[in-house]
C-alpha cells in the first residue's frame, strides 16, 4: 500500500476513500486540501514550501511543478521505470531543446495527459505523438526526476565541465563490486515512479522516443515493490529477503531533516543545484536461493532485526531505538546505521526487481537501490564503505550496476525547464 | 524478407465487421451505406454493383457458403488492391481501400484456393486525387529507379545460379550478397506483389505449413551451414533466377504514390531495425551489413525525391533526415575499408556495443522518417 492509503480504503477502484484522522492530522495544514482532494478524486497532493505532502488517492497527479523535483520527497510509489540516457548528439543546443520537449512531456504526462498533439484522431498518415498504453489510465501520481551523470560534464562535450559540482564525485570502487558497464553509467536519468506500472512504462517510453537521435537508453530497470518508506506510520515494505529493511528512513515531511540529508543548498558548491539532491543507483543482486537456505537465526543475525515484527535485536518493536551494540558487529543494520557512519544519513528510495531468471534457474533478483542525499562524498559513499567492508549480508548479494547523477531543483512553472540553470 | 504484407502500394484499412470496434456505429447488414455488397458462396461470387465511384470503397462481405473464403480487389495484372483473408463460414467482413479509376476485378475464393471466382468491376470518376508537377516528378524517378535495380540486378542473380548450379560453392558464396542489394534496396516495392517475396526472401522461420522453402535463404543455408550443394539446391537456383526475371518484369508497373515511396522508406528502415541489426536476416552469411546498407540507400533514394515537396510543409523534419542520413551512413562505413565497395564487416564480427550503436543510429533516423508521409500528404 501507498503511504497513508493504507488507512484509507481501496486503491485502484476509482473510488475516493474519506481519509483517515490520522491522515488528516499527520499532514498538518495540509489536511483540508488533501481531504478536499480525496472526496473530489482529483489532484491530491499539495506542495507548499520545502516539504512535499503524499497523495492521499493512489490514482491522482501528483503536482511536477515546485522548488524540488517531486519523486524524492513524495510518498513513494509502488511501480518503478528507471532509464539511464546516453546523449548522442553532441550539439549543446539540440540537448538543450530536447530537456524542453522532455519537461513539456513531463508536465503532461504526470497531470495524466497524453504528450503532444495525443494518441489517435492526428493525420492518418502519421504516428500518433502519444504511444497510446496509458489512455483511461488515471495519473497514478506518476513522477518524474531528471538527473544528470558525471559524464555529461566531461570536457569536450557540452562546455558543462566547469559547472559540474564537487559533490558529484565518481563511486570509488568498493570491494565486491562485479559491476556491468551495460547497467552502469549514463549522462541522463530520469526516475519514473507510479503506482501502476503501465503508467510509469508509458512515460519512459514516450521520453525514449522523443529524445530517439538526440539520446539513446543506456539502460533501464523495472522495480515492483518500492522497499523503503518516507511516510513514518506506514508500514515499512519487505525486501526480497523477507526483511523490513528501510525502518529508519528520512520523512518526506520533516523539512529539517530533507534540508540537512537531502536538498543541495546554494552554498553548497554548484549554484544550479540549489534545491537539487544526488542520486546513487546501485543494482544490487540478491543470491536468493542460497538465502533462503540460510537458518532464521543467520538471517536475523545478519540484519540485525527479526524477521516477523522487524524490531531491532533485543527490542520488541519495528521502530523501537536500535542498540547497536547488541547487534553483532557485522549486522547489517548496525553498519548502515548513522552512528557509525559518522551521521551520514540517506534518503532511501529503492524497489524490488526480479528480471525473471538467468538461465541458471536462478532468480534474477534483488534490489534496485536508489538513494538521495545533499553530498554523495558524506552519503553513501561512507555507508557503503561500511557495508562493503564487513557486512554480513555480503555472502547473498553482489552490486551488478552503479550510478550516480546530479538531480537538479524542482521545473518553477511552465516556463522553466529540465536542467535550465545549468545550461543558461 | 517481411512477415506482414506491407501497405506501401495503397492505404488499407481491413476492419472485420464481427470485430467490435468502439466509436464504429455499423448496421448489422451493412446495406444502405454505400458498401458494395458482396455475396460469396461455394460456387458464386455476387457484387452488389459493378460500377463503382471512385476514391474511398468499402465492400461489406457475406460469406454465406460452407467453405472459408477470401476475397481480392486485383489490378488486371492480379496485383493486390486489399485483400481479407479467412471469412468463414455465416460471418461478415469489411475491407476499405482507397482505389483509383479503372478496370479492377474482385475474386472470391472459396476454400482460400486456386484464382478464385471473378466478377469485373469499372471504377470511375470520383475525385482523383489532386497531383502535383513535383509529385509526378517525384515518382516517376522512383519508377526509374525501382525498375534500374531490378535490370542491374538480373545479372548479378545469374553469377550467383551459374555458380550455385555449377556446385562452385566458393564462387556463389562471393555472388551472394551483391545478388541481392537491388533487391532489398527497393524491397517494399517488389513485395507489394504479394507472391515474389515468399519465393526468393522467405527464411526458413517464416515458412508456412506446406510451403516448400526455396530462395536466395535457402542457398544461403546450403552454402555457409551445410557447405554442400546438393542436387536439390543446384536445381533451386535457376528458380530463383526466374521468379527474380518476374520481378524485373512487373516491378515498373507498381502503383507508386508519394506517400507509399514515403511509407516505404520507413518500411525499409523497420526491415534495417527488426532484421538486420539483430543479425537475423543473414543468420549464415552474416551479410547482414550488405542488406543494411542497401536499405537504407533505397530509403535515402524515396527521401532525396520527396524532399523537395517535404522541405515545403517541414523544413525542420528534412533538416533533420538529411543529418540522420548522413550520421547513419558515416557509422556504416565504419564498418568497410573501401567506401566504393559492398564488402563489408561480417557481422557476427560485430560485438553487442557496436550493435547498440548501429541500432540507436536507426532509431535516430527512423523516428523522423516515420513523419515524411504527413510532410508529403499536408
Amino acid at each position: 500500500m501507498t503511504g497513508d492509503t493504507a488507512d484509507t480504503g481501496d486503491k485502484g477502484t476509482g473510488g475516493a476513500p474519506a481519509p483517515s484522522r490520522r491522515a488528516l492530522l499527520g499532514w498538518g495544514g495540509a489536511g483540508l486540501a488533501l481531504g478536499a482532494a480525496a472526496a473530489g478524486g482529483a489532484v491530491a497532493a499539495v506542495r507548499s514550501g520545502e516539504g512535499t505532502e503524499p497523495a492521499v488517492d493512489s490514482g491522482a497527479a501528483v503536482p511536477f511543478h515546485g522548488a524540488h523535483q517531486a519523486g524524492i520527497a513524495t510518498a513513494v510509489q509502488d511501480r518503478l521505470h528507471f532509464a539511464a540516457f546516453d546523449v548522442t548528439t553532441g550539439d549543446r543546443a539540440e540537448l538543450a531543446a530536447l530537456l524542453k520537449e522532455w519537461t513539456r512531456a513531463a508536465e503532461r504526462m504526470t497531470a495524466g495527459r497524453a504528450v503532444g498533439e495525443g494518441a489517435y484522431g492526428g493525420a492518418a498518415e502519421a504516428p500518433p505523438d502519444d504511444t497510446g498504453e496509458a489512455l483511461g489510465l488515471r495519473p497514478s501520481r506518476l513522477t518524474l526526476t531528471i538527473g544528470f551523470g558525471p559524464s555529461l560534464f566531461a570536457r569536450d562535450r557540452f562546455g558543462l565541465e566547469d559547472r559540474r559540482p564537487e559533490a558529484l564525485v565518481d563511486l570509488p570502487k568498493f570491494p565486491g563490486d562485479n559491476l556491468d558497464s551495460a547497467r552502469s553509467g549514463g549522462d541522463l536519468c530520469v526516475q519514473a515512479c507510479a503506482d501502476d506500472p503501465q503508467v510509469a512504462v508509458h512515460a519512459i517510453r514516450n521520453l525514449a522516443r522523443i529524445g530517439m537521435g538526440r539520446t539513446a537508453i543506456r539502460w533501464s530497470q523495472l522495480g515492483f515493490g518500492k522497499t523503503s518508506s518516507t511516510t513514518p506510520g506506514s508500514q515499512t515494505p519487505r525486501n526480497m529477503m523477507g526483511f523490513k529493511d528501510g525502518t529508519r528512513n528520512i520523512s518526506g515531511t520533516d523539512d529539517a531533516a530533507l534540508r540537512k540529508h537531502v536538498w543541495a543548498g546554494a552554498k553548497d558548491g554548484a549554484g544550479w543545484m540549489a534545491g537539487g539532491s544526488y542520486l546513487v543507483a546501485r543494482r544490487i543482486r540478491m543470491h536468493i536461493e542460497t538465502w533462503d537456505r540460510a537458518p532464521l537465526q543467520e538471517q536475523e543475525d545478519i540484519f540485525g532485526r527479526d524477521k516477523g515484527e522487524g524490531a531491532p535485536v533485543g527490542k520488541a518493536k519495528e521502530r523501537d531505538e536500535p542498540f547497536l551494540k547488541a547487534m553483532l558487529p557485522t549486522a547489517h543494520v548496525r553498519l548502515a546505521h548513522p552512528d557509525t557512519n559518522d551521521g551520514a544519513t540517506i534518503l532511501r528510495r529503492g524497489y524490488s526487481f526480479t528480471d525473471g531468471t538467468d538461465g541458471l534457474g536462478r532468480l534474477d533478483a534483488g534490489l534496485f537501490f536508489l538513494a538521495y542525499q545533499r553530498d554523495v562524498r558524506t552519503g553513501f559513499i561512507p555507508v557503503q564503505r561500511s557495508l562493503a567492508a564487513s557486512d554480513a549480508l555480503n555472502e547473498y548479494i553482489q552490486h551488478v550496476g552503479s550510478a550516480v547523477f546530479a538531480v537538479p531543483p524542482g521545473v518553477r512553472d511552465t516556463d522553466d525547464w529540465w536542467g535550465r540553470a545549468l545550461f543558461s | 524478407m517481411r512477415a506482414v504484407r506491407p501497405s506501401v502500394v495503397t492505404a488499407v484499412a481491413v476492419v472485420a465487421a464481427l470485430t467490435a470496434v468502439t466509436g464504429c456505429a455499423e448496421k448489422s447488414d451493412g446495406k444502405g451505406d454505400g458498401a458494395v455488397q458482396v455475396v460469396a458462396k461455394d460456387d458464386s461470387c455476387e457484387v452488389s454493383s459493378k460500377k463503382i465511384p471512385a476514391g474511398h470503397v468499402e465492400l461489406a462481405v457475406e460469406n454465406k457458403g460452407s467453405k472459408v473464403t477470401e476475397v481480392y480487389v486485383l489490378f488486371p495484372d492480379d496485383r493486390i488492391v486489399t485483400e481479407r483473408e479467412n471469412i468463414g463460414p455465416g460471418t461478415k467482413a469489411r475491407i476499405t481501400a482507397e482505389i483509383k479509376a479503372g478496370t479492377y476485378e474482385i475474386a472470391c475464393k472459396p476454400g482460400m484456393k486456386g484464382k478464385g471466382i471473378r466478377q469485373t468491376v469499372e471504377v470511375t470518376g470520383g475525385k482523383a486525387a489532386a497531383r502535383s508537377p513535383e509529385m509526378d516528378k517525384a515518382v516517376a524517378g522512383y519508377r526509374d529507379y525501382v525498375q534500374a535495380q531490378a535490370d542491374e540486378t538480373l545479372p548479378k542473380v545469374k553469377v550467383f545460379t551459374d555458380a550455385v548450379a555449377a556446385g562452385d560453392i566458393e564462387a556463389a558464396k562471393k555472388a551472394y550478397a551483391d545478388s541481392r542489394i537491388g533487391w532489398e534496396r527497393t524491397e517494399p516495392v517488389a513485395e507489394s506483389f504479394g507472391d515474389i517475396d515468399p519465393k526468393v526472401d522467405v527464411r526458413e522461420d517464416g515458412l508456412e505449413d506446406g510451403q516448400k522453402w526455396t530462395g536466395w535463404h535457402r542457398l544461403e543455408k546450403a552454402l555457409w551451414q551445410d557447405e554442400k550443394l546438393g542436387a536439390e539446391e543446384k536445381a533451386l537456383a535457376p528458380v530463383l533466377y526466374k521468379d527474380l526475371l518476374d520481378w524485373q518484369k512487373r516491378v515498373g508497373r507498381a502503383d507508386i504514390t508519394p506517400t507509399s515511396m514515403a511509407n516505404g522508406a520507413k518500411e525499409l528502415l523497420d526491415e534495417v531495425a527488426t532484421g538486420k541489426v539483430t543479425g537475423e536476416e543473414e543468420r549464415y552469411s552474416h551479410t547482414d551489413l550488405v542488406d543494411f546498407k542497401a536499405n537504407v540507400e533505397g530509403a535515402e533514394r524515396s527521401y532525396t525525391l520527396l524532399e523537395p515537396i517535404a522541405s515545403k510543409n517541414d523544413a525542420a523534419l528534412t533538416a533533420t533526415l538529411d543529418k540522420q542520413f548522413a550520421a547513419l551512413n558515416t557509422l556504416l562505413d565504419k564498418y568497410r575499408t573501401d567506401k566504393s565497395s559492398y564488402d563489408f564487416t561480417s557481422y557476427d564480427k560485430v560485438g553487442k556495443a557496436d550493435r547498440k550503436e548501429l541500432s540507436d543510429a536507426v532509431n535516430a533516423l527512423a523516428e523522423p522518417l516515420s513523419k515524411l508521409a504527413a510532410a508529403v500528404t499536408k
